[in-house]
C-alpha cells in the first residue's frame, strides 16, 4: 500500500488529513545516533515530518512546549537519561499521544511492559521501512477515537469509569495500558479529548490501590502546596505518577483531610489509645457498646487475625472482636481486645481506666498465650492508643467481653478475646476478662500468660505512664468494661501485657512481650500486631503488671514512651524488646507518627503523634477491616513476638501483609489502612505491604 | 581506459558486496540503508556508517575497560553497551557482528567472564573486519563516483 493509497482513503477522518499520514509529525527519540539517523532518514523516506533528538528530556520539553506539534512518538527503550517507558508513560499521560517503542532487544517480558504503559507498538531493530509504513494508522485510531469520544462525551460524560475496565477493546489494543487512554466502546471514554489529558477519569479504571508510596507521594504533594490549597489537580500533578486520574487524588484527598480533623481533633492520648488499639479498631472503638464485642470479634474474627496472635486483633474492634476472632490468636486479640476497651475508651477521653484494664488485662492473663498475642495487640494498642483515642473506649465497649475473652484467647493465639469473649479459647475468664476487671487474668485457663492480665495491671500502670497518650485509652472510666482499663492499658498494656505476657507470664517469653511491647507502642518490635491486640490487651497488661514487672516496665516505658512520642518508645523499646518488635514498632512508630492516619499499628506506634487521634477512632473502629487488618498486623506482629513465635518483623509484616491481605479487601479502607500499611511497611523495610495495601479510595468518612 | 573505470569500478563494489553477502557480513538491511540514498542525501550511506563506526569504537573501547579491569563484575552495565552496539550494528546491516554480539551477551547474562573476553575478542576481530570492508567499498565507491563524473573527451 503505497502512502497516497493511505493518504486518499483518510482523506475523510481528520479534517486535515486528506494527505495523511504523508507529512505526519514524527518525533524519534533515540540516545543511539547511527540507528537515530537510520530512523530519520527512514521515516523521511515514508514523507513523514521528522524531528529527532537523542535525549528524552529534550524530547520532553519540546512535547511540553506543544503537544499539537507532534502526532507521534518513537522512542527507544534503553536511554541513558531516562527510561524509555518512563518517557512513554509521560508522554501518554500528559499528552496522549500515541507512542511506539524501539528496541534492540525482543525479549517478551520488554514487550509486555511496552504494552502495560501504554505502547501503541513495539518495533525491534533493525526497523524495517514496511513497519514504518504502517504506524500512522495508530495516530488515526486514536483520533477516531477521541472524535467518537467528544461526541459522546456530554452524554458520557456520566459513564466514567463505567466501560473503562478493561482497557481497550481489541480495537485498541495498542492504547492498552494507557489509563487515560482506555478507549473501551465509543461509549466511554469520550472524555479524551473533553477533559485533560491526565485524566482518565471517565475511563473506568481500575481501583486505585494506594500503597505506601504513592500515599507518600500524596501526602509530599499535599504538603508541599499546602494542606489548604491543595487541589487534586495540583497534586496529580505534582506526584507524577502514572495511571493517577484526578478522581483518585480527589476523593484521597478528602479521606485524608477527613483523617487530618480527626486527628486534630483527638487528644494525642486518645488517639496513641485508639491507635494502639489498632486503629482499625476505633471503628470498634466507637461501637461502643459491647456490641463491639462483637464487631471485635468480627474484627478480630474477620477472619483476618488468623492465629497469628493478634491478627485477630482488628484494630480498634479489635478487643471485641478480637475475641471472636475468626482466628485471631488470642495471643494478640487478648491484648487487644483489652486494649480494645481502652481504647474505645480513648475516645472518651484518657483512658483512665487504666486501672479497668487491669481488669481487662487480667483476664486476659488468661489469655496467657493470649497476651502472648496479645502484646502484640497491646502493642497495638498503644499504637492506637496514640492513635485513636477513641479506639480505646471502643474497645473497651466492644472489648470487655472480648477483650478478656479475648485476653484469654489470646492465649492460644485466638484472640477471640474481642468479642466473643467466649471466644476466648483458652481464657475462661474471658468474660471477666472482659469485663475489664483484673479478672481478666483470668487467664488462669488457657492462658498460659495468663500474667497477661497481670500484664493487664501492669498496663494499667504503664499506662498511666504511658498512656499519657494512651490513658486515652485508658479512659478506663469510659471504658465501662475492664476493658477500658484493659483498653487503655491495653495500648500500653497490650504493650506491655504483651510485654508482660511473655516476660510475666512466664509462659510468655518475655522477649514476647517485650516484642509485643514494642508492637504497641514502643514495641512495635515485636508485636506490631500485638499492638493491635495489645490495645485491647493492654489491660490485661496491666493485670499483669504485677508480675510483669519487667512488662510493667515495659508498658510503663511503652506507655512513657507512647506519650512521648511512638518513635521515642519505640527506641526505647526496642531495645529491650526483641528486635523485632522494636523493628516494626519502630516502623510502625514512625509510621504511624508520620502518616496519623490509618495504620492502627500506625497509630498505636505513633500515638505519640496524636495523629492517632483521629485515625484510631474512626479509622480503628471504623474500619474494622482495616482495624482488623492492622490488628491483625498488629497481632500479627505481635504475636509472632509473642508467641513463641518471635518472629522477626519480617515475619510479622509477611503476616501482617498477609493477614490484611486476607482480611483488608486489599483496599485499604481509608488512610488508616493505608498508614497501617505504611507502617508494616516500614517495619519490614521491604515490606510486602508495599503490594499489600490496598488503600481504596476509601472516603474516610466511611470509617468514621 | 577511464570510461570504463566506472563500469569496473561498480562491477568491482557489488563483487565486493556479493562476497560480504556471502559471508554474511551484511545482510539485507544494509541495502536498505542504500535505498535510502537519493538525491537529497547522497552520502546517506557513508555518513550512516561512519556514525556507525565512531559509537561502535567507543563502545568497544568501554567494554574492554570494563573487561579488563579485575574487580570487573558490572555485567549490567557491560550488558547496556552490548545492547546499544548490537541495536546500532543490526540496523546497519552488520549480521556477523550482532550474532557475536548476541553471543557476548548470553556469555554476559551468566555472567562468565572468560567468556565475554573471548566474545570480546572476536567481536573486535568481525568489527575489523567489516570496517576494512566498507572502507574498501566505499572508496570503490568514491572512485566510481569520480570516474561516472570525468568527461572523456571521447566521449562527448
Amino acid at each position: 500500500m503505497t502512502v497516497e493509497e493511505i493518504r486518499g482513503g483518510l482523506g475523510s477522518e481528520n479534517g486535515n488529513t486528506d494527505k495523511f499520514p504523508v507529512g505526519m509529525r514524527v518525533l524519534a527519540v533515540d540516545d543511539d545516533p547511527t540507528c537515530l539517523m537510520l530512523l530519520d532518514g527512514l521515516l523521511r523516506k515514508c514523507q513523514y515530518q521528522v524531528t529527532t533528538t537523542s535525549q528524552a528530556k529534550t524530547a520532553l520539553k519540546m512535547l511540553r512546549e506543544n503537544r499539537n506539534r507532534f502526532d507521534l512518538v518513537i522512542s527507544d527503550v534503553h536511554m541513558p537519561d531516562m527510561d524509555g517507558f518512563k518517557l512513554l508513560e509521560l508522554v501518554g499521560l500528559e499528552m496522549d499521544l500515541p507512542v511506539i517503542m524501539l528496541s534492540a532487544n525482543s525479549d517478551a517480558k520488554l514487550v509486555m511492559k511496552g504494552i502495560t504503559h501504554g505502547a501503541c507498538d513495539y518495533l525491534v531493530k533493525p526497523v524495517r521501512i514496511e513497519e514504518l509504513r504502517n504506524i500512522w494508522q495508530h495516530v488515526i485510531r486514536r483520533k477516531k477515537f477521541d472524535s467518537k469520544c467528544q461526541n459522546k462525551s456530554t452524554q458520557d460524560k456520566s459513564h466514567q469509569g463505567s466501560g473503562e475496565g478493561g482497557q481497550g477493546p481489541a480495537g485498541n489494543s495498542d492504547q492498552n495500558g494507557k489509563l487515560n487512554r482506555k478507549r473501551k466502546d465509543e461509549e466511554e471514554e469520550c472524555e479524551e479529548n473533553g477533559q485533560e489529558n491526565e485524566d482518565p477519569a471517565s475511563q473506568k479504571k481500575p481501583r486505585v490501590v494506594w500503597s505506601i508510596e504513592l500515599h507518600r507521594k500524596f501526602v509530599a504533594a499535599v504538603n508541599q502546596l499546602g494542606i489548604d490549597k491543595a487541589v487534586p489537580k495540583r497534586i496529580l500533578d505534582l506526584m507524577n505518577v502514572e495511571g493517577l486520574t484526578r478522581e483518585n487524588v480527589a476523593s484521597h484527598l478528602q479521606k485524608y483531610r477527613l483523617y487530618l480533623k480527626r486527628i486534630s481533633s483527638v487528644a494525642t492520648q486518645k488517639a496513641n489509645m485508639v491507635a494502639a488499639l489498632g486503629g482499625k479498631d476505633s471503628s470498634y472503638m466507637r461501637i461502643g457498646g459491647l456490641d463491639r464485642l462483637g464487631e471485635f470479634r468480627t474484627l478480630a474474627v474477620s477472619g483476618r487475625l488468623p492465629n497469628t496472635g493478634l491478627s485477630s486483633y482488628p484494630p480498634s474492634g479489635m478487643l471485641g472482636r478480637l475475641n471472636s476472632p475468626a482466628g485471631m490468636s488470642l495471643h494478640s486479640l487478648t491484648s487487644s481486645t483489652l486494649i480494645q476497651p481502652s481504647h474505645a475508651q480513648n475516645s472518651c477521653n484518657s483512658i483512665n481506666t487504666l486501672g479497668k484494664f487491669q481488669a481487662v488485662v487480667s483476664p486476659t492473663n488468661q489469655n496467657g498465650n493470649l497476651f502472648n498475642g496479645v502484646p502484640t495487640s497491646l502493642e497495638l494498642d498503644q499504637l492506637q492508643q496514640s492513635q485513636c483515642a477513641t479506639s480505646i473506649t471502643e474497645f473497651r465497649s466492644i472489648a470487655e467481653p472480648t477483650i478478656f475473652n479475648a485476653a484469654s484467647t489470646f492465649t492460644d493465639s485466638r484472640v477471640a478475646v474481642g468479642s466473643s469473649s467466649n471466644s476466648l479459647p483458652s481464657a475462661p475468664s474471658n468474660p471477666l476478662m472482659l469485663q475489664g476487671n483484673p479478672q481478666q487474668t483470668q487467664s488462669g485457663g488457657g492462658f498460659g500468660n495468663q500474667s497477661s492480665f497481670k500484664m493487664a495491671s501492669l498496663n494499667s500502670e504503664p499506662f498511666n505512664i504511658g498512656v499519657s497518650g494512651s490513658s486515652n485509652f485508658l479512659d478506663h472510666d469510659r471504658c465501662n468494661e475492664n476493658w477500658q482499663s484493659a483498653i487503655q492499658l491495653p495500648k500500653f498494656s497490650s504493650n506491655s501485657l504483651l510485654l508482660n505476657e511473655p516476660f510475666n507470664h512466664n509462659q510468655l517469653p518475655s522477649n514476647n512481650l517485650r516484642e509485643n511491647p514494642s508492637s504497641t507502642g514502643p514495641h512495635t518490635q515485636n508485636s506490631p500486631l500485638d499492638f493491635s491486640s495489645t490495645n485491647t490487651v493492654t489491660a490485661p497488661l496491666d493485670d499483669s503488671r504485677g508480675e510483669m514487672q519487667c512488662q510493667a516496665g515495659f508498658v510503663g516505658d511503652i506507655v512513657q514512651q507512647m506519650n512521648q512520642a511512638p518513635s521515642q518508645m519505640w527506641g526505647e523499646h526496642k531495645q529491650d524488646y526483641t528486635q523485632n518488635s522494636n523493628h516494626v514498632f519502630r516502623t510502625l512508630n514512625s509510621l504511624v507518627s508520620a502518616n496519623s492516619f490509618v495504620s492502627p499499628l500506625s497509630q498505636s506506634l505513633g500515638q505519640n503523634d496524636g495523629v492517632c487521634n483521629r485515625g484510631m477512632d474512626v479509622s480503628l473502629v471504623g474500619q474494622s477491616s482495616s482495624g482488623t487488618s492492622t490488628l491483625l498486623q498488629h497481632s500479627e506482629v505481635g504475636k509472632s513476638t509473642m508467641g513463641s513465635k518471635m518472629r522477626s518483623n519480617e515475619d510479622y509484616i509477611l503476616e501482617q501483609t498477609k493477614s490484611q491481605g486476607g482480611f483488608v479487601p486489599n483496599n485499604y479502607d481509608s488512610l488508616d489502612d493505608l498508614m497501617n500499611a505504611m507502617i508494616k511497611r516500614e517495619q519490614e523495610g521491604t515490606l510486602i505491604m508495599d503490594g499489600e495495601l490496598g488503600f481504596d479510595n476509601y472516603s474516610f468518612g466511611s470509617c468514621v | 581506459m577511464l570510461g570504463f573505470g566506472e563500469d569496473r569500478l561498480r562491477a568491482d563494489m557489488n563483487r565486493l558486496l556479493a562476497l560480504l553477502f556471502h559471508q554474511g557480513v551484511l545482510d539485507e538491511q544494509f541495502l536498505q540503508l542504500q535505498q535510502l540514498q537519493d538525491e537529497t542525501s547522497p552520502n546517506f550511506v557513508s555518513e550512516v556508517v561512519n556514525i556507525y563506526f565512531q559509537e561502535s569504537e567507543k563502545l568497544l573501547r568501554n567494554l574492554r575497560e570494563l573487561l579488563l579491569d579485575r574487580e570487573f563484575s558490572d555485567y549490567k552495565k557491560m550488558g547496556i553497551h552490548l545492547n546499544q552496539f548490537m541495536g546500532s550494528s543490526s540496523s546497519i546491516g552488520a549480521n556477523r557482528v550482532r550474532n557475536v554480539c548476541v553471543a557476548f551477551r548470553a556469555a554476559s547474562e551468566q555472567n562468565n567472564r572468560p567468556g565475554c573476553l573471548r566474545a570480546l575478542e572476536l567481536l573486535e576481530h568481525e568489527y575489523c573486519y567489516l570496517k576494512n570492508k566498507l572502507h574498501e567499498l566505499f572508496q570503490i565507491e568514491q572512485q566510481r563516483v569520480l570516474a561516472a563524473g570525468v568527461r572523456y573527451p571521447m566521449q562527448n
